[in-house]
């Protein structure tokens, strides 16, 4: 559908490094990166708002590199919005149709569809300077839709609204995605993009460093910064040892005195230990398990997180562990409490570092 | 600060003089001019012709000129390129010299000599001594206004809303009439009126080019160099008044709606 090769763009002070991503017509990619990662520079890449110095773009195996921005196919919603302020709601969604020779009553019934999908039907008459966050945000989805594009560019577009609006646009995105239209959308919130997309890329200071299913970068993340990005919290500096002949268990130093053993065949090295909290067990005595890492220590904190609770198990190594609220209650467990907690060699990560 | 009661009476002392400084030498041609003065001056001919004149000269420079001035000012605003300092301050030219000085400067261009004069003359314009020539005087030293304010407005509409309207399919010439202009046309219509205002003011530059046709602020003039003040204030009051008129009706007009603004 869309492939994206080696683009780069050097400003003064930024510079987009080799991009290459390439996407099916089902796709839905979140562009994950922190603020000034270059993900807008590489909307607006595609968008032809900015031309690339190197690198090429081929829709639907047209290269469209050096096609003018309006005849690209891909439409392009700010995080402002950008809505026109002198005109109606209406006007702004028929923007895009008067190019289209529909008519004016082909125009009034293509903006009420549009209008009717977006939730924004009773709001035709305002002016974007009345609209709330979530109204405008529709609005410009609705506008964007008119073009009818290939591809819909989205610069993060659940920014700035809260907690019930984001969810009611996000079920209109995956309307939108599921109508059949290919989404990049960037964010900075990896749950956003864990919950909408179906491609992950990661964008660090202008390169891309990782591009995958969510599950993929989020269970195996390539680097430090994917890991820390994508919220994962058990992350140890660490500092791996000389095997010991014949077992295949490695075993790295963390916090100078901690031994913890995971699988691989890295060499001595410094690096980072991963260990997915949903992967380590706790209980009040130390238990015969196949898990070979087996610590003990104190919780220093419990509080609620989602439906379940989250522990903070001073060790040594402050872990961070996810248990249930059944289980948090069955065991008795409060801050203060000493309690063991245990996670398999193959459920521990290595990074290099 | 303002809320010291000292430094209010210190404010609302000079600003009332500042005021006074205007409003009372205004006041004082009105107050010193009878009724039967304003009655003759409206019934005299060569009084309304001219102004009539002085209108339409000015109009008719900020129609011809502003067409041109638009897309310019649009550019200036848009677009970096060498020497862009240079540009804009040569665009204040016309304002800062002695308007006396522009006249000549118009004169050496559109004078019978020239190309321009003589180009004019093949299809029946005639710039000096004519009313072309008035048009292109205060024109040139109005221009300025247009141009300034114009640049001001294009510049305070965001660009990222012109390339949204690209990137909805519009082309460049469509984003200019349905984005870019509607949105700087406060700045725009305040510049049009101020560029209409300033060349119905104008005498130097004019008075170099064409002595006749009369405009109004050569008529008032030539009745004080040949009759003295008595003759000349009822003639400046009336055309005052006019062009005060032109001026309220105009920023009424330019007036902005609340919530359409950028």
């Amino acid at each position: 559908m869309i492939s994206i090769e080696n683009i780069s763009v050097r400003f003064e002070s930024f510079a987009l490094e080799d991009i290459s991503l390439e996407l099916e017509k089902s796709d839905y990619l979140a562009l994950l990166g922190m603020s000034g990662a270059g993900k807008t520079v590489l909307l607006e890449v595609l968008a032809g708002l900015v031309k690339p110095q190197t690198g090429r773009i081929y829709l639907e195996k047209r290269d469209v590199t050096d096609d003018k921005i309006q005849n690209r196919g891909m439409g392009l919603v700010y995080q402002d919005l950008s809505l026109f302020p002198h005109m109606s709601v209406f006007e702004n969604i028929a923007y895009p149709l008067k190019s289209k020779n529909l008519g004016r009553q082909g125009v009034r019934e293509r903006v009420s569809e549009l209008a009717g999908e977006t939730g924004v039907l009773h709001l035709l008459d305002r002016s974007p300077g009345t609209l709330s966050g979530g109204e405008a945000q529709r609005v410009a989805l609705a506008r964007t839709l008119a073009s009818d594009p290939k591809i819909l560019l989205l610069d993060e577009p659940l920014s700035n609204l809260d907690v019930k609006l984001k969810a009611g646009l996000r079920s209109l995105l995956r309307r939108i995605h599921k109508s059949g239209k290919t989404v990049i959308h960037v964010t900075h919130d990896f749950m956003e993009a864990a919950t909408l997309a179906t491609k992950v890329a990661i964008v660090e200071n202008g390169r891309l460093i990782q591009c995958g299913t969510p599950d993929e970068v989020f269970r195996h993340p390539a680097t430090e910064f994917v890991a820390r990005f994508s919220g994962i919290k058990n992350l140890f500096p660490c500092q791996v040892l000389q095997a010991k002949p014949g077992t295949g268990v490695r075993e790295a130093i963390v916090a100078k005195k901690n031994r913890i053993s995971f699988l691989g065949d890295h060499h001595p090295q410094d690096g980072f230990l991963l260990i997915p909290q949903e992967d380590i067990f706790v209980s009040r005595q130390p238990i015969d398990t196949s898990a070979i890492n087996l610590f003990s220590g104190l919780i220093s904190e419990a509080y609620l997180a989602g439906s379940g609770m989250e522990l903070v198990v001073d060790t040594g190594i402050e872990f961070v562990v996810s248990i249930s609220r059944q289980s948090y209650d069955k065991l008795q467990l409060k801050p203060g409490e000493h309690i063991w907690v245990a996670f398999k060699a193959s459920a521990v990560k290595f990074l290099a570092g | 600060m303002l809320k010291s009661w000292k430094i209010r009476i210190v404010f609302l002392f000079f600003s009332g003089f500042v005021l006074l400084f205007i409003i009372a030498p205004l006041l004082g041609m009105f107050l010193n001019t009878s009724v039967d003065e304003y009655t003759e001056t409206l019934a005299d001919k060569q009084v309304m012709q001219s102004i009539r004149l002085t209108l339409f000269s000015s109009l008719a420079g900020v129609i011809i000129f502003g067409i041109a001035a638009i897309p310019f000012s649009y550019f200036l605003a848009r677009k970096s390129f060498p020497g862009k300092g240079l540009v804009n301050g040569v665009i204040d030219l016309p304002v800062v010299i002695p308007h006396s000085a522009a006249g000549i400067a118009i004169l050496g261009i559109v004078s019978r000599g020239s190309f321009i004069g003589q180009a004019g003359e093949a299809v029946g314009i005639q710039f000096v001594g004519g009313v072309a020539g008035i048009v292109v005087a205060m024109a040139f030293v109005s221009i300025p206004f247009l141009i300034n304010a114009a640049r001001d407005g294009f510049e305070a509409v965001p660009e990222r809303l012109e390339k949204a309207a690209l990137n909805l399919g519009a082309s460049p010439f469509r984003v200019f009439f349905t984005v870019s202009l509607p949105l700087a046309r406060r700045h725009i219509l305040t510049g049009l009126t101020m560029m209409w205002a300033r060349g119905l003011s104008e005498f130097g530059a004019v008075v170099i080019i064409a002595y006749h046709p009369m405009v109004a602020p050569v008529l008032i003039w030539e009745r004080f160099t040949s009759f003295g003040l008595s003759y000349a204030r009822p003639v400046a009051a009336v055309f005052v008044v006019v062009c005060l008129a032109v001026f309220v009706a105009m920023r009424l007009l330019s007036a902005e709606k609340k919530g359409n603004r950028v």
